[in-house]
Parts: structure tokens; C-alpha cells; sequence
């Protein structure tokens, strides 16, 4: 909608339309009241009046300023103090807000342009009825002043509002000294009179089309300036709570989730079968106590995680079609060399998954070493693109946020992938017949049921879990 | 120095709650407060608190604050042309984006900030610095510092010590400069010198002086003198009193709300997302096998995201559907090395699995990503 500068009536109406078509989208009840009173009346006097606010002075004799953003755009509406747009002149950058409750009309600037102090900024529709006078001659007028005009003492208090606001506590009877301002300057908004007048009268009130406090930084979301006059009348009490006014946010799906979307999705296509079992990591458990220290000495903190992954490793190395691949039409099994281990991470963007290379010739400690490496550099955000392409095979630790048993899904091109429980305390029989405080873990294996069978998944876990329960078997068969 | 304890400052917790009359009524003209923080993004918020929460009228403002490794950029700036974010990555040296304009500054402990909160009617850069350049004189009679006429102070006539820039709004204003005491040089020029190559953007450019450190000049100068100098002369002008009270940026009942000013001055959308409109055009050259590829890169970058990009390969050096996969990812995602990195290492597993393919891949993905 391009709207220029009109002042006679029959032109008018037309804008009245369209300001009303703009209306009914957010507010039905103020469409109904406005539509009445405006067709029918011909006077000038209730015709939205287009300002052209201007930019006002800057201080220091700054003549003009660059435009830099706009907080705004043509058919927003604004209320008085909202920002409007950022400017910047030799090193200063200035917030400038709007004087009026209105609509914007025209921008006379577009951004990078040079602004001139005294000039029109942009033009603004105000509703005439509202009770805001347009200064006539802005530049000597700082906004300053303006304020004292909406200031009301009250108790030696000055309470912010603006004229509608003012008008909607005025018709209710409310003092706006007892309203508690949720506004910037702890200003009194809309939302805070329509609060307070829920809580007296228990009354329902018809969702607010401004749902969240506008702050500085507005986000381009239309609302329109509907007249609060006679429009608004609070429906009667029904005993039900007040509405919610919170909004749907729709988001495109960019970056790091559309990357998700496409892996996920091939992933759905492998026909997917799951495998549990619980491990019993009582000895692990010691073993780690006594090793850490050790570790620490050379600077390297030791988790358990080196201890799964080099079991799996020696677990593919006996079962290697877990560590394979299956091309795209299903001809060919590659089995891969590398074990190359994948190790999920949780960062604040979500799922990544960096790996471990060649674990087939690396010691626990050596994989200790990669994992704090790879660690840091993936919660500083920079992981590198051979640090997380090439994996073979994927172990999820979801048990350090939580969780038992899980079902993951494989990352292709991998064909398996296990998902680490917590480790809890639980009481077991011991081989004497006695309960004694376990350590227990679960894991749950994802397996392509194209290649891999039932068997051949349960019989390497049982192998890893082997190695785990009794760490020293894992020094017999390592390389 | 003489410095108040947190206990005496809870008046500043009257501000917002309590009728201003009666905590006015004591009121003395000015104010001087000192961080006792040095992460730039809470003292950041503090500028942005005071500026939003505090009214100036009667009370005048200056605040002293210090920040360990950073770079400040300016509001309308663009980081990629300011300094280097690689450099700055590898060396953990955070990266902000203040709400003032002007250019980018590097910030370490050898540096001090000053800031002057005023009404705006009140908002008077030279008068500020002439304050600074007086209280340093008064000092050390002997110093060679004046104001220029672009707002620098300048030492022995040509190194740059001081840089200002300012912050305009509805009813307050404020203008904090820069005060070279001790900082790292070497450092500074570093960071401050981009790598990255054919950026075009009408974002503020940063003028680049020659500079130099106070200490260098007088070694036996300390930041406790220094501090206690400006803070006397503040006090004399504005007719205040001259101690200076310590302040917690991370204190919500001193400073109700700051957290989350803290919280979005970190925000890639704040940093990086507030970045003008701006292109790069530029010319990848790969060493590929026994040959090196040129190829042309265009990218088009808006609120810091991808909005366009095309890249020139030699045809079939990709095959065409992965190439239109990798346009796709990349458009609308942000221009950072991290997020692209994981998609790019992503789409790699829905690929054909064929080691010359990832090579050329992978080799491409890191040209591009060197970009960011």
C-alpha cells in the first residue's frame, strides 16, 4: 500500500478503509466500533492527519547524520517512544523515537542516505481524535519537553503513559499512580491497564494483538493504532482464566538444522533394529579411580569414554562387518580399515559428531588425549572438517545428560551406532549368591538390518561388554 | 584512593523502585563508579543499564571500566573487515559489538575505559576530554596530550592514546573513550589488521593511528593514579564527590535486569547478525593434484546470514547435484566457519562414498570456510 501526502476528505475515506482492512486483522472488536463511527462522518476533524515528523537536533551543531537501520517500516504502526530508526554522525550513534502513536506512512531515507537535521525522517498518520498536537516546527523543540507534556504528578511521582493509555485508565476510573508499569522508564503500557482491570472485574479480555513489551529494539511486528475511545468495552464475566496471548513463531530451517533434516532423513531409510543389554562396570569403575591420577599427571583428564571406545574397537575388529558400509544401491559392502569412532557431542547449536581416528593402533590414553582435544575445540565452536568426516562407527554418551535406554539412529554412511546409559547404583547377585553395590550401565545398539543380523550384534556385544565388566581381558587382545 | 564499599551503593537499587523524590533529595550532581569486572560484555551492560534506567537529570555519571583480551567493534561495523577473526579465535580474544558508533579498538588491562553518562541536552564530547587531558596534566604537569579536533587525544603531538565514540537516545546520552596505558601493542596490530579479501559493505570503517601506551611515556605511572587523577578533576567540575564506589556488572539487585543486557550483547545475532548489508567477491586458489584451481566466489551477506552465493568450478569438478546441495545449505545459514563446517561435513555423509569426491569436497569446503 503506497499512500502519499492527502489532506482533502473523499480521499480520506479511502484511507479509512484500508486502515480498517489493516485493523480487523488483529482486533475484530475494534473494527466493528471504528468502521461505524468513521463512514459515516465527513468532518475533517476526525481524518488522520499525515506528520511529517522531522529529524530533530543532534546537539554539537551536527547538521546531517548517516541512516543506519530502521527499526521500522512503510505500514507499521508505532507508538510514542518507540524506536524508530539508528542514525550515526562522527562516531555517535542516535537512537531516534517517534513522538507520535501512529502509523508509518513514508521513510525518506533509505539506509546508507544522508539525513538532514530539520528535515522530514518520515511520515506518520496520527488519529487527530487521540488528543496529540503535531508541533509545528520540531527542530526547536527537543523531545525532551514533549515529555513534560505526558508527565502527570501524582504523589510527587511522574508516571510515563501515553495519551491513549491515559484515555483507556481514564474511562475505566483507574488511577494510574496504583497501575505498576511494565514499560521502558517503567512506563505504563496497554497491557498493564488491561491487567489491572482483569483483576478487579475478573473480566475476560480479548486478546491483546501486542502480546510481549515492545522493547528498543522492535521487531517489525504490525499492530494496529486502533482508537480506544469508544471502541473498547469489557465484555462481561465469564469465570474462565484470561486469555493467552502468546503468538505462534514461524522460523525458516536453515544452517545446522537443514544439515539434521538431510542426515536424518537418509538415515530413516536404513531399516533400522535395536539391541540392549545392561554391563555391569563395578571394576571399570575401580580401575578408572586408580588410572585418573595418572592421567592427570600428564595433563589428561580421563573419562570412560577411552575405555568403551577401545573395547569397541577390539569388538570390530572380530565382527568388522559393524564397521562397514553399504553403497547407495545396496550392491557392495565396504568394509572399512580405520576404525574411526565417532563420539556424539552436545553443543549449543546440537548434535556433532566428531571422531576418534584410527583406534585399532591407539592406547586408551591416546584416545583420552584426541577426546580432550576434540572436546575443547568443539565447545569453542571450532571443529575441523577432517575432525568430523570419516567416521566409521558412532558411541552416544546420552547417559551424561541423562537416560537408560535409548534408540539411536545411525549417522550414514556407518551401518551401527550404540547410545550409552547412565551409570547407576543398583544392588546384583554376585556369584556367591550374594547383593553387593553394582555399578550398572546400559546400551542400546542400532544396527542396518540390511547387512547386519541379530547374532553377529549380540555377539559383539557381549564381547565389548567382556572386555568392560573385566577390564583385564582387554589385555590380552590388545594391539 | 578511597573507595566506598557495595553496601553503600545500594541507593543505586532505589533508583527504579522507590519514588525519586525522596532519594534526590541528596542528591549531589554526580556519581563515580568503578567495575569491579573485567568481561567486556557485562560492563557493556552496565552502559546499557545506566543508559536505559538511569535518570540523568540530576545526576551526572562517570564510569571506570577495564576488560581483559577484546575487540570492540562499533555499532554500524562490520567485524570481518575490522580485525582477525581467526586470530581472534585462535586466541580466545572475545569479540563484542558496543551500541556506540565510531571504529574498532582492541581492549586488555592496560587499557581504561571511560564513560560519561549525561542527559542529552547535556551531551558534551570535547568538554569530557578536555576534563581527561586536565586531570592528566594536573598529573603530570609535563605530559604532552591534547584533544584533536576528530575527538583523539594525542600524545607528544602524534601517537594516538585515546579514541572516543558516543551513544544517543530519547532522553540520555553518553560518551566513553579509551585511554592507552599499558596495553599490548604488539597484540593490538594483529588483531586489528584483517585477512579476509574482497569485502565490499558500507559499514563504518576503522582509521588506523599509530599509537602509543602512557607508561611507556612516564613508567612510573600506575592505573590507581590515573584513575584517582580524572576521578578528581570530574568531581571538581561537576561539583561532586570525588571518591569512586566499586560496582558488580553481575549484581540483578543493583542492577535489576542486566543479565539479559549482558546475555544479548553475547548473542551471534548481536554481533555478527548486526553486520550492514555486505558482498565478498573473491578468487579461491586451490592446489588440486598437480594443478591450482582458481575459483571465483560471490557471497552476499545480510543480518550476518548467506543470502547468496555462487561459486565458479571447472564443470563436472563436482558433480552438479551435490553442487546445488552445497548452494542450498550455505544460503540462509549464517556466515560463520563453525556452522558451516558442520553442514558441509554433514551433507558429506549423504553423499556417494568415493575418496576423490570427499577430497575435492573437502578441499573446497576449507577454501570457503577460510572466508569466515
Amino acid at each position: 500500500v503506497c499512500i502519499h501526502h492527502v489532506r482533502s476528505c473523499s480521499s480520506i475515506r479511502s484511507i479509512r478503509f484500508i486502515k480498517s482492512k489493516y485493523v480487523c486483522v488483529f482486533d475484530k472488536s475494534a473494527l466493528k466500533f471504528s468502521h461505524q463511527q468513521r463512514l459515516f462522518r465527513t468532518s475533517a476533524v476526525s481524518c488522520g492527519q499525515i506528520v511529517q515528523f522531522k529529524l530533530s537536533d543532534i546537539g554539537e551543531g551536527i547538521t546531517e547524520v548517516t541512516v543506519k537501520e530502521w527499526y521500522i517500516k512503510e505500514g507499521d504502526s508505532v507508538s510514542q517512544f518507540d524506536s524508530i530508526c539508528e542514525v550515526q554522525s562522527d562516531k555517535a550513534s542516535v537512537t531516534i523515537t517517534s513522538r507520535y502513536d501512529g502509523i508509518i506512512r513514508k521513510l525518506h531515507y533509505s539506509i546508507d542516505d544522508i539525513a538532514f537535521v530539520g528535515k522530514p525522517l518520515v511520515d506518520i498518520e496520527i488519529d487527530a481524535s487521540k488528543g496529540v498536537a503535531p508541533e509545528e516546527d520540531v527542530v526547536e523543540t527537543p523531545p525532551m519537553s514533549h515529555d513534560e507534556h505526558t508527565h502527570q504528578e501524582i504523589k510527587g511521582h511522574k508516571t510515563l503513559a501515553t495519551p491513549a493509555v491515559r484515555r483507556l485508565a481514564m474511562e475505566n476510573n483507574i488511577k494510574l499512580s496504583e497501575v505498576v508499569g511494565t514499560g521502558k522508564d517503567n512506563r505504563i503500557l496497554k497491557e498493564d491497564i488491561l491487567n489491572y482491570l482483569a483483576k478487579q472485574t475478573g473480566a475476560i479480555l480479548p486478546p491483546s494483538p501486542k502480546a510481549e513489551i515492545v522493547p528498543p529494539l522492535r521487531k517489525t511486528e504490525a499492530v494496529p493504532a486502533a482508537p480506544k475511545d469508544k471502541a473498547r468495552k469489557i465484555p462481561v464475566p465469564v469465570s474462565r482464566p484470561i486469555a493467552f496471548s502468546g503468538k505462534d513463531k514461524t522460523e525458516p530451517v536453515t544452517g545446522f538444522q537443514k544439515a539434521m533434516v538431510k542426515t536424518m532423513s537418509a538415515a530413516l531409510k536404513i531399516p533400522h533394529f535395536g539391541y540392549c543389554d545392561e554391563i555391569d562396570l563395578t571394576q571399570l569403575v575401580q580401575l578408572r579411580e586408580e588410572l585418573k591420577p595418572l592421567a592427570e599427571i600428564r595433563g589428561v583428564k580421563l573419562s570412560f569414554m577411552p575405555f568403551f571406545i577401545k573395547a569397541a574397537s577390539l569388538g570390530l575388529l572380530q565382527y568388522p562387518i559393524l564397521n562397514a558400509s553399504l553403497d547407495e544401491n545396496c550392491q557392495n559392502v565396504t568394509y572399512k580399515a580405520s576404525h574411526n569412532i565417532g563420539v556424539a557431542m552436545d553443543t549449543e547449536q546440537g548434535l556433532i559428531v566428531p571422531n576418534v581416528k584410527n583406534v585399532q593402533v591407539c592406547s586408551v590414553f591416546d584416545i583420552a588425549v584426541e577426546l580432550n582435544r576434540l572436546q575443547s575445540l568443539g565447545s569453542a565452536g571450532q571443529l575441523g572438517t577432517s575432525d568430523l568426516t570419516g567416521g566409521t562407527f558412532t558411541l552416544s554418551n546420552i547417559g551424561t545428560i541423562g537416560g537408560t535406554y535409548a534408540k539411536p539412529v545411525i549417522l550414514p554412511p556407518e551401518v551401527a551406532i550404540g547410545a550409552l546409559g547412565k551409570i547407576q547404583v543398583l544392588p546384583r547377585f554376585n556369584g556367591k549368591g550374594e547383593v553387593y553395590k553394582a555399578q550398572i550401565m546400559n546400551v542400546s545398539w542400532s544396527a542396518d538390518h540390511r547387512i547386519i543380523d541379530g547374532a553377529t550384534m549380540a555377539r559383539f556385544s557381549n564381547l565389548w561388554k567382556s572386555y568392560l565388566e573385566n577390564p583385564a581381558s582387554m589385555l590380552l587382545d590388545l594391539k | 584512593m578511597v573507595l566506598q564499599s557495595f553496601k553503600n551503593c545500594l541507593w543505586l537499587s532505589c533508583v527504579l523502585r522507590t519514588p525519586k523524590a525522596c532519594f534526590w533529595s541528596t542528591a549531589s550532581g554526580g556519581l563515580i563508579i568503578q567495575s569491579v569486572s573485567n568481561d567486556v560484555y557485562q560492563n557493556l551492560a552496565v552502559e546499557d543499564w545506566i543508559h536505559d534506567h538511569m535518570d540523568l537529570e540530576k545526576k551526572q555519571v562517570l564510569f571506570l571500566w577495564r576488560n581483559s583480551p577484546a575487540v570492540v567493534i562499533g555499532r554500524h561495523q562490520n567485524p570481518w573487515q575490522e580485525c582477525n577473526l581467526r586470530l581472534l579465535r585462535q586466541k580466545n580474544i572475545k569479540l563484542a559489538r558496543r551500541r556506540s558508533g565510531g571504529g574498532t579498538v582492541y581492549h586488555d588491562l592496560g587499557n581504561i575505559n571511560l564513560t560519561f553518562f549525561t542527559t542529552r541536552k547535556k551531551y558534551e564530547r570535547m568538554e569530557n576530554l578536555k576534563l581527561v587531558v586536565k586531570g592528566l596534566k594536573a598529573l603530570r604537569p609535563q605530559l604532552d596530550v591534547h584533544v584533536t579536533d576528530r575527538y583523539d587525544i594525542l600524545l607528544d603531538g602524534q601517537y594516538k592514546i585515546s579514541g572516543t565514540a558516543a551513544k544517543l537516545g530519547r532522553t540520555s546520552a553518553y560518551h566513553h573513550c579509551t585511554l592507552l596505558c599499558n596495553a599490548d601493542k604488539f597484540v593490538l596490530s594483529s588483531v586489528l589488521k584483517s585477512p579476509y579479501k574482497g569485502l565490499k559493505s558500507n559499514a563504518t570503517p576503522s582509521v588506523p593511528a599509530s599509537v602509543k601506551n602512557l607508561f611507556e611515556e612516564d613508567p612510573t605511572l600506575t592505573y590507581e593514579m590515573l584513575l584517582d587523577a580524572i576521578a578528581k578533576e570530574y568531581a571538581m567540575q561537576h561539583q561532586v564527590d570525588h571518591r569512586i564506589t566499586l560496582i558488580n556488572p553481575a549484581d540483578e539487585t543493583l542492577f535489576p535486569g542486566i543479565s539479559n543486557k549482558t546475555k544479548e550483547l553475547q548473542t551471534w545475532e548481536w554481533v555478527y547478525g548486526k553486520t550492514p548489508k555486505f558482498s565478498v567477491s573473491t578468487c579461491l586458489n586451490m592446489a588440486y593434484k598437480d594443478s591450482v584451481l582458481d575459483v571465483k566466489v560471490n557471497m552476499d551477506v545480510k543480518h550476518g546470514k548467506i543470502e547468496a552465493c555462487n561459486i565458479d568450478l571447472p564443470e563436472q569438478w563436482l558433480p552438479p547435484g551435490l553442487y546445488s546441495e552445497l548452494v542450498k545449505s550455505l544460503t540462509g545459514s549464517k556466515f560463520c566457519p563453525n556452522e558451516t563446517t558442520t553442514l558441509v561435513t554433514t551433507l558429506l555423509r549423504v553423499c556417494p562414498q568415493d575418496d576423490e569426491l570427499h577430497g575435492r569436497w573437502s578441499l573446497l569446503c576449507e577454501n570457503v570456510i577460510r572466508l569466515m
